[in-house]
């Protein structure tokens, strides 16, 4: 692939949280339609990149730029999000919520459709509701409904808004593990569909080699016994899972097993 | 089985919200009718059908002096400025509580002096209120939005602060702007704790309400009651607490059904899931 098509580089990114380093020297370039999947134990940092890819936090030194340009200071539009919690609107139905980007888009003012506008801005929801598997619970408040179906719901209304990436924060770890397989298999088709880039942090190894075609490794290398908070977290493994064949999963994961600190405690 | 673990049916369980009621009733029944005894003309505890007796005068017969039916022009009067003053109280609290929960500067601006405000006795400002506005309405309403405005504002403010950080991201990230999320997410979110604030602000809306009517005032329930004391007219200062409370009663309910009916997303939390 050329290099014009990498979407995301982050260059010499650090993260400090009262002088203590979380973060340090993170260097890489991620290209489009990948689906990188982030993985390290507690505390070692991921959820603190996903949150600066989102501008939710902004990396003490360094940067990162998408498509080419230095990441606005504040979440915008072009990358789309889905939580572990509070990831939909509870006082919004299903539909609700999956009008919501049309409206803020089209309703500057009101922030609400009405007539026949709204009815041109459903019949365009239909078939992502379809998809979900939500038809039947168009009407529905999210307390109605199931843990996965509420985060099919968040995925599909960051989805609506056609984000150039998706972040993901640990999106079905409230899940049982029969809900995840299908949830898996919805994401996937998902990205297939719309040739999407991903990143999307993980607790679950074995969920990071399903989905992933990169998978990052967050972790501490250097450690300093009588300072333990010295040194702060980087990338200790950049895995290129799509050229790997499904067999070699089992290898990486021998090769996983032996860094230095156990990266998985589960 | 322990007594934790029984739960009465609803027919007892009706019966058993109504005793103390009826044993209140009763006992002062009994009271009254052992003083009677003593003094048929006892001011202290006016037998029940006498207290009727008078409410039906206040409600239903035209006074003599003005022609007005009391009952009624009292409770307009005093439901107009409490209304009125509750009113000014939530606008207040919708504008300047939730900027103040979701504008980081206006919050860092208004929110220690707003702590501070809010821990002045109201009561106090009753002269500084008579001596600017006179002793007619505006004082009256000023005194209810004075006692009730700062802690509705700052329970407004908590709501707003609230809300999930997530959630006002995810709306970020779906293209919304400061005012669009004022309109679909923080406003809609924080009514129905604006609704409990109301129900909770109306207690002291009362209690100023009738200290303002008591002190200054020719019209009103705070007014009437402290205006037949001097008589020593049980018969009606009895009843007109009953009517009081029976008012404050009924606007709770009300309060509560309306957030029920428009904010159902509200009240569906816990219950299924």
């Amino acid at each position: 692939m050329s290099q014009n098509d990498t979407i995301i580089s982050v260059k010499n990114v650090a993260k400090f949280y009262d002088q203590v380093p979380v973060l340090e020297r993170v260097n890489i370039s991620v290209e489009r339609g990948t689906f990188c999947t982030i993985v390290g134990a507690s505390g070692c940092g991921k959820s603190t990149f996903l949150r600066m890819l989102l501008s939710q936090e902004l990396p003490t030194r360094g940067e990162i730029l998408l498509d080419g340009e230095k990441l606005p200071d504040e979440p915008t539009a072009d990358r789309g999000i889905v939580f572990q919690k509070y990831s939909v609107f509870p006082h919004l139905t299903v539909k609700g919520n999956l009008l919501l980007s049309q409206e803020f888009e089209q309703a500057p003012m009101s922030g609400k459709l009405y007539g026949n506008a709204k009815t041109i801005a459903l019949e365009k929801i239909d078939e992502t509701l379809e998809k979900i598997g939500l038809s039947a619970a168009r009407d529905k408040f999210p307390s109605q409904l199931s843990g996965g179906m509420q985060q099919r719901l968040a995925i599909a209304q960051a989805l609506l808004k056609e984000p150039k990436i998706l972040l993901l924060d640990e999106p079905f770890g409230a899940l049982d593990p029969g809900i995840r397989l299908d949830m898996h298999e919805l994401l996937l088709s998902l990205w297939e569909d719309l040739n999407m880039t991903i990143f999307m942090v993980t607790h679950d190894l074995n969920e990071a080699f399903k989905l992933g075609t990169r998978m990052l490794v967050f972790d501490k290398i250097r450690h300093d016994p009588h300072a333990p908070n010295a040194f702060g977290a980087t990338i200790t493994y950049d895995l290129n899972i799509a050229s790997c064949s499904q067999s070699n999963a089992q290898d990486a994961e021998m090769y996983f097993a032996k860094s230095p600190n156990s990266t998985e405690e589960t | 089985m322990r007594i934790i673990n029984q739960k009465p049916s609803r027919s007892l369980a009706l019966f058993l919200g109504l005793l103390p009621f009826v044993a209140l009733v009763v006992t002062y029944a009994i009271a009254s009718h052992y003083r009677r005894l003593d003094n048929p003309a006892d001011k202290l505890l006016p037998s029940i059908e006498q207290m009727m007796g008078t409410f039906y005068r206040y409600a239903f017969v035209p006074d003599r002096r003005s022609g007005d039916l009391l009952l009624l022009t009292d409770t307009i009067d005093s439901l107009l400025r409490l209304g009125a003053g509750i009113a000014i109280a939530t606008l207040l609290a919708l504008i300047v509580g939730i900027a103040i929960g979701f504008i980081p500067v206006v919050r860092s601006a208004l929110a220690p002096f707003l702590a501070s405000f809010s821990l002045i006795p109201p009561i106090t400002v009753l002269p500084i209120l008579f001596i600017i506005f006179g002793l007619g309405e505006v004082s009256k309403i000023a005194l209810i939005v004075f006692g009730t405005a700062p802690i509705m504002m700052r329970s407004t403010a908590q709501a707003v602060m609230d809300i999930p950080r997530e959630m006002i991201i995810k709306a970020e990230t779906l293209g919304a702007s400061v005012w669009q999320m004022l309109l679909r997410l923080v406003v809609p979110q924080t009514m129905p704790k604006l609704i409990s604030a109301i129900r909770l602000a109306l207690v002291p809306g009362w209690i100023f309400l009738i200290s303002a009517e008591a002190i200054a005032s020719t019209s009103g329930l705070g007014y009437r009651i402290f205006l037949v004391r001097r008589y020593l007219a049980m018969d009606v200062i009895l009843p007109y607490v009953v009517w009081i409370t029976l008012l404050a009663f009924l606007i709770d309910r009300l309060l509560l059904a309306l957030s029920i009916k428009i904010f159902p997303w509200r009240h569906l939390e816990g219950e299924s899931l």
